[in-house]
């Protein structure tokens, strides 16, 4: 509520602010919502009025061998890529946090590059460079790239959670016997968990959200969920992609409150605020 | 100085094993590196594999020219007596036939009749031609003559220059090419011809149409994240959950929806003809428009949250006592609130415009041709018309632009804070 | 979860991958109605004669992966559909295997241009004038029309691309369907063409894939398009009122090719020979208004059916073949001048 001692100027100011910031909510959530009731729709084009209630287009999804099979390669690619990601990311953030030696910042500019490179570079270097290894169209050549893509959000995350963790908790369980692989699982990595995880939500999301290296890499056995949705689009865009897109959101819906829990559980449980 | 009567002995200190205790805290210290580095390294390792080599090669393959050298050595050899004017002399035209009739036996005619199809238009058919008619039987006397009258084509010195200036395994052919230039006939940089220019506004519209998403960008997070700072907790993670749900969704799913909202028999122009704003429905898609609205969207969190989370450093009380001292609430907050949050400005601005000029996606669903950015172009050459040499010129100089940004980021801002959610 | 339990599923995943693609024959096409049909008419039925699994997959008409998985000797395409200039290319490129007619069938039996070295005729196609019966008041009967926006207001959808796109131009601006390449070949010709287009630019809406025509006429984005004739015939099937206009179409094959080195060369010649089968081509042109390779199958199609295909001789009379050697030569050329014309 605007305090009574505003001026009108800054009154009208307030409602303003209030109103643009509503109507920006309003164009980030929007396009995600109006999809949705589209999919339940009976009629096969994609415009509103809705005309009546059908599940067709979901049975259509389930029971499309080509959507089911990208589905499935979605689900192969995004959890292996994840677990390299997840794996390579968190002992190089522990190997950047734990001392301080020069070349570090560039070191960890190279680390986050594959964010920031346009992904059709990525895309045509990778295919350019395993394709004569004879290695395009794998399932393998896949993996390792998403992987490499996902990886500077694992390391960001975990770096961030680092930050607060106290280094001498690793020396009390030396100091105690402990090997350093007895101390990273049993110290270390219980207190990163929060970062470790969140990261490799991130990777997961960026692998189940890759089209662009996936149209270069994958043939059409490997093809992905949101490769699929791309020839859907550009080719036919029919009510079952609505249903796809659902899906979509419904999965992207549970990954962000897991992470929202997360961040509010290491939130709680650290004394120190959450960076990432 | 003699050793007895100094309080701190000269030999210094040491550990038991009598190594002085700088040099062991030392090596120790090196050892924490050492490990330090090893835990990083299968990472490094990892990322040089499947990213810096790749990536290296496609830089290298910029300039590579292999074509003519490997296809017609000997007429590469004979060419270079040729002063490059009139015609070169029988040497070379004998030359030329036996590489290609090896070109032929050997299946390399398309690789090469494709090469010198860039430099001049029929060269494909001329070389195909001529092999088919190869070898001749009898051998004539003078192979000019013999191939002159085969071809007339083979008479015109331009097909010529096109081979002398391929005799070298590099070219800076494409690299020049992504850059709208050549080298003509006499060995000069040019202009490429007006009709054949594309390249230098296609990179001039990349930053062009990244700068205007920037702005919009920031234009619309910069209140909103000061509503975020400013509501209480609660109520602001509510709201910072409605940011972070399109980030989290699928662009695709995004792209998508915004077809679905802005077609000519769309949501927005039903609800404009509706409202009786327009009359007929406005092209909304499949033009620059659709293009900015959809990038907006997809970008619009990286702005948010550096700007957030900088916001969310600064007390309010800064600005309470600006106005408290007399200020006028708009310049407390232009004086006093604003100059805190350059630092989220510049790094959620950096962000978004380093991650536009790379955009592919939305552009190619959601653009006309003259939306296209030079990802565009990278994947047409690589895919369409497997013409890799002039990807990869764009690509490496679509990333030269990109580290050149990301190098003033991380010095900046530093990479390793980037903010996710 | 466990490190181990991820990495199981992963190998359980991938396992499971391994099986799937065992002997299975991977068969490429351009995707949208005409794949649909091709499942209908030979993938299925071939799975069901043969046992042998079909798995399709979709592209754009780009050889870089064909020319990658050659070079590397890794080819996992083993039946490709092509366009003519594309074959040709390939063939001369080394990119295909050159065709054993013996283990396909009568070469005769084709109609003529079908049955090349590295390829064999699957269908004839036509890129056709096709308009929105249902938006338009009179009916447009040539590519003149197609110019005239006065006359027909609205947008109009063109391949984004010089190939077919300089061709309608030419014709639009008066050139006859015979001379059309050679005007085409002099560089005063190829200044006409983007001359006339430079008039229809602002009304231009561009497609790339074959399946946007019918969708753009549909729902209203474009009154008139350049299209694929089969693609517009399946969208009246499904009740949409588009049109074809068959004057001043351009027809040519699409064809099967094997990539070569295919390590699957034994079932994609018992594909191509099942798919060139009279009975079996039948089942296909009664799915998608595309005309027969195999001449054999013509009398197994009905008269009514037969008027919607490009090889109808009335379809046929003012129609231009597309001219691959003239492609292959100035493709490159003309495909850069068009693109610095489309994106300017």
């Amino acid at each position: 509520m605007p305090n009574p001692y505003m001026s009108p100027i800054e009154r009208a100011w307030f409602y303003l602010h209030r109103l643009l910031s509503g109507l920006t909510l309003l164009f980030l959530v929007l396009p995600v919502l109006v999809i949705i009731p589209l999919s339940f729709n009976e009629s096969s084009f994609l415009v509103y009025p809705l005309t009546g209630f059908s599940m067709r287009w979901y049975h259509d999804f389930f029971t499309s061998a080509e959507w089911m099979r990208s589905l499935k390669n979605s689900l192969i690619v995004a959890p292996a890529a994840t677990v390299l990601a997840m794996v390579f990311g968190t002992l190089a953030s522990v190997g950047l946090t734990r001392t301080e030696f020069r070349g570090k910042a560039l070191l960890m500019s190279l680390l986050i590059s594959p964010m920031v490179v346009p992904v059709v570079i990525v895309g045509v270097a990778g295919y350019l460079f395993f394709a004569p290894l004879g290695m395009d169209a794998s399932y393998t050549t896949l993996i390792l790239m998403h992987a490499a893509l996902g990886v500077p959000f694992v390391v960001i995350t975990v770096t961030a959670t680092l930050q607060g963790f106290n280094h001498n908790l690793v020396r009390a369980a030396a100091s105690l016997g402990a090997s350093p692989l007895r101390s990273f699982f049993k110290v270390t990595l219980p207190l990163i968990a929060p970062g470790v995880i969140s990261g490799a939500l991130f990777a997961f999301g960026t692998s189940f959200d890759e089209v662009v290296v996936t149209i270069f890499i994958a043939g059409p056995e490997q093809a992905t969920l949101p490769r699929a949705m791309f020839s859907g689009i550009r080719e036919n865009l029919s009510p079952t992609i609505a249903a796809a897109a659902t899906l979509l959101i419904a999965f992207s819906v549970v990954m962000l409150l897991t992470l929202e829990w997360l961040r509010g559980r290491g939130e709680r449980l650290r004394t120190q605020p959450a960076k990432a | 100085m003699m050793a007895s009567s100094a309080p701190m002995p000269d030999h210094p200190l040491t550990t038991q094993d009598g190594v002085p205790l700088k040099t062991k805290l030392a090596r120790a210290e090196r050892m924490n590196k050492l490990k330090s580095l090893a835990l990083v390294l299968p990472l490094a390792l990892f990322l040089l594999l499947t990213f810096v080599v790749p990536i290296g090669s496609l830089l290298l393959r910029s300039v590579d020219n292999p074509e003519v050298v490997a296809s017609l050595p000997s007429t590469v050899k004979a060419i270079g007596a040729w002063d490059g004017k009139s015609l070169p002399p029988e040497p070379v035209y004998r030359a030329v036939a036996a590489d290609l009739i090896k070109a032929r036996d050997d299946q390399t005619l398309g690789d090469l009749g494709k090469r010198l199809n860039m430099e001049v238009a029929g060269y494909r058919s001329l070389l195909g031609k001529t092999a088919r008619a190869l070898p001749f039987d009898p051998a004539p006397a003078s192979y000019k003559d013999a191939l002159v009258k085969l071809d007339e084509r083979w008479g015109d010195p331009a097909y010529w220059q096109a081979i002398r200036r391929n005799g070298s395994a590099h070219t800076p052919f494409y690299l020049l090419a992504a850059v709208d230039h050549r080298v003509d006939d006499l060995g000069d940089i040019t202009a490429t011809t007006p009709d054949q220019a594309i390249y230098l506004d296609v990179f001039a519209r990349t930053f062009w149409m990244s700068a205007v998403v920037t702005v919009i960008s920031l234009l619309l997070a910069y209140p909103l994240a000061y509503l975020l700072v400013s509501l209480p907790t609660r109520k602001s993670n509510l709201l910072m959950i409605m940011v972070l749900l399109p980030f989290w969704t699928s662009v695709l799913v995004r792209v998508a929806a915004w077809i679905v909202l802005l077609q000519s028999g769309g949501l927005i122009n039903s609800a404009l003809m509706a409202l009786g704003i327009t009359d007929h429905p406005l092209q909304l898609v499949f033009n620059r428009v659709g293009v900015y609205i959809a990038m907006v969207h997809i970008l619009l969190p990286f702005m948010i949250l550096p700007i957030y989370s900088v916001m969310k450093g600064i007390s309010p009380t800064y600005l309470r006592a600006a106005v408290s001292l007399g200020s006028h609430p708009f310049g407390a907050f232009w004086k006093v609130y604003f100059p805190q949050t350059v630092a989220g400005v510049g790094a959620g601005c950096l962000l978004v415009f380093i991650l536009s000029i790379g955009y592919y996606i939305t552009p190619a669903l959601l653009g006309s041709p003259n939306d296209q950015m030079v990802s565009y172009f990278v994947a047409f050459y690589t895919n369409t018309t497997i013409n890799w040499g002039m990807a990869t010129a764009l690509g490496g100089l679509l990333l030269a632009a990109t580290m050149v940004l990301y190098m003033v980021y991380s010095k900046l801002v530093g990479a390793g804070r980037l903010r996710l959610g | 979860m466990s490190t181990s339990v991820k990495l199981a599923v992963v190998a359980v995943g991938l396992a499971f991958v391994g099986q799937a693609m065992a002997k299975d024959l991977t068969v490429i096409s351009f995707g949208g109605a005409n794949k649909a049909a091709q499942v209908k008419a030979y993938y299925d039925p071939f799975k069901k004669v043969s046992g042998i699994n079909v798995v399709g997959g979709e592209y754009n008409g780009e050889m870089a992966k064909v020319k990658a998985m050659v070079d590397t000797k890794s080819v996992s395409w083993d039946v490709l559909e092509v366009e003519s200039p594309e074959l040709a290319r390939g063939c001369d490129e080394g990119l295909f295997e050159k065709l054993d007619y013996s283990k396909i069938g009568n070469k005769a039996d084709f109609v003529p241009g079908a049955a090349q070295q590295c390829g064999v005729g699957i269908f004839v196609w036509s890129t056709a004038l096709a308009y929105n019966a249902d938006k338009l008041k009179t009916a447009p009967t040539s590519w003149k029309d197609f110019w005239d926006v006065k006359k027909f207001p609205g947008k109009r959808g063109l391949r984004k691309g010089a190939k077919y796109t300089l061709e309608i131009a030419l014709m639009a601006d008066g050139v006859a369907p015979k001379d059309v390449y050679k005007v085409l070949a002099t560089p005063a010709g190829v200044d006409r063409a983007f001359k006339k287009l430079d008039q229809l630019k602002p009304s231009i809406q561009w497609w790339e894939a074959g399946a946007q025509p019918p969708q753009y006429l549909a729902s209203g984005d474009v009154v008139m398009s350049s299209a694929y004739n089969g693609r517009i015939a399946d969208a009246h099937k499904e009740g949409k009122n588009l049109k074809v206009v068959w004057n001043g179409g351009m027809y040519d094959f699409d064809s099967w090719a094997i990539p070569k080195g295919s390590p699957n060369k034994d079932a994609a010649y018992k594909f191509i020979a099942f798919a060139s089968k009279p009975e079996n081509q039948k089942v296909y042109s009664q799915n998608i208004a595309y005309g027969p390779s195999n001449k054999l199958a013509v009398p197994m199609i009905d008269k009514k059916e037969m008027a919607e295909l490009p090889t109808a001789p009335q379809n046929m009379k003012d129609a231009v073949k597309v001219d691959v050697g003239f492609w292959a030569d100035y493709g490159e050329s003309l495909e850069q001048r068009f693109n610095a014309w489309a994106s300017k």
